[in-house]
């Protein structure tokens, strides 16, 4: 079995995203998802960390006829496993939440998370209640995956595993105002951005 | 305040209905016992989405996310989830963008539960540390207008704003009535 290269995954689940809105969490998640060109729909993360799935669900309960993808790391989502049972009672329908796994904190130097130790996140997030769970561990699996993330399917949690070989940094804006106030002019229009 | 057929609405009506008037659509909450008759009337209301929480830094998240989306929110917690919030409040802090929230304060007037005090005690401080504008209502005529101008300066000037709904004003929890 081959091991995953995360920016080609991220590479092929963010292929023809048009209005795609993606959440990504702080450090190499952020970096994969501006690997692939910046956009105005991208909300990096920089800190915060813990929240990432929990800014995709108020997202996705604002915009509910747009698809949210919620793109994050293993340690950042073990800081948010709550969020899971949050949102599995939510079952926001347009929500799709994709944990890249390399078992690694990867900032702070390749320190093994819990996954490297047998921490199961599609497994927390089977028993939180959130129906559409999937492990992939195979490249090719990614490509139907991104049909998903952009049809119709509901509610949908992965977990890809990934190598823990650092990639290059693709660094994102990180002026948090310049983000913010993007998103949401693509979101409401360029007036509407500014309303209150 | 409002007065109806010679009887004083609660205090939360008053919220509730602030919420109804400056479109507040969505109300995350760690439910305290200060704000039972507030959550329950939000979930009633089928023009408010309640979206409960495993602890309160979701909720912060969480307004993030919907305020992007064009969506006003308000968390409701109680003081001891203002210190899980601390971290999380870097987020609409750096971005610029607002927050209300509304938290009962246990640990100060009449506090029957030592542990509660602590937390209690350094609430404000955390918040404004936090960058976060603190407002207080101890009485009930306070909080119509304190949660009104709030809210208001939340969503106008975009700020991350608490008001702290006094201890005094929810009633002390009364442990021992209970345990008789």
């Amino acid at each position: 079995m081959t091991v995953i290269d995360r920016r080609e995954a991220v590479r092929r689940l963010l292929t023809e995203r048009e209005g795609l809105v993606v959440v990504a969490g702080l450090g190499a998640s952020a970096y994969d998802v501006a690997a692939c060109g910046d956009t105005p729909l991208d909300f990096p993360l920089w800190g915060a960390m813990g929240g990432a799935a929990m800014v995709g669900l108020g997202l996705a309960i604002a915009q509910p006829s747009r698809a949210v993808l919620v793109v994050t790391g293993d340690g950042e989502m073990l800081m948010g496993l709550g969020s899971l049972a949050t949102i599995a009672v939510e079952r926001p329908a347009n929500l799709r939440i994709v944990v890249l796994d390399n078992e690694r904190f990867g900032e702070t130097g390749n320190q093994a998370t819990h996954t490297a130790f047998g921490t199961d996140l599609a497994g927390v997030a089977m028993a939180c209640g959130i129906a559409d769970v999937r492990t992939i561990t195979a490249i090719d699996d990614v490509d139907r995956l991104r049909m998903d993330v952009h049809g119709a399917v509901g509610l949908l949690f992965a977990v890809i595993k990934v190598a823990a070989d650092p990639e290059p940094r693709a660094l994102p804006p990180r002026d948090g105002p310049y983000l913010a106030h993007r998103v949401r002019a693509e979101l409401l229009g360029a007036a509407g951005a500014l309303d209150d | 305040m409002t007065v109806t057929g010679g009887h004083r609405a609660h205090w939360a009506d008053d919220i509730h209905a602030l919420f109804r008037a400056h479109t507040i659509t969505l109300v995350s909450m760690v439910p305290d016992a200060g704000h039972q008759r507030l959550i329950e009337l939000c979930q009633a209301d089928p023009g408010i989405r309640t979206v409960t929480l495993t602890t309160e830094e979701e909720g912060v998240a969480l307004a993030a996310g919907a305020w992007l989306g064009g969506t006003r929110s308000a968390l409701l917690i109680q003081s001891s989830g203002v210190g899980n919030c601390v971290n999380m409040l870097s987020l609409p802090r750096i971005c610029h963008l607002p927050l209300f929230v509304l938290v009962t304060v246990r640990g100060e007037w009449g506090e029957f539960n030592p542990w509660q005090v602590p937390m209690g005690q350094s609430t404000p401080a955390v918040l404004e540390a936090s960058g976060v504008t603190v407002f207080r209502a101890d009485t009930p005529d306070e909080v119509g207008p304190t949660i009104e101008g709030a809210s208001q300066l939340a969503w106008q000037s975009r700020r991350r704003v608490a008001v702290l709904l006094s201890q005094r004003l929810i009633g002390a929890k009364r442990f021992e009535e209970a345990a008789r």
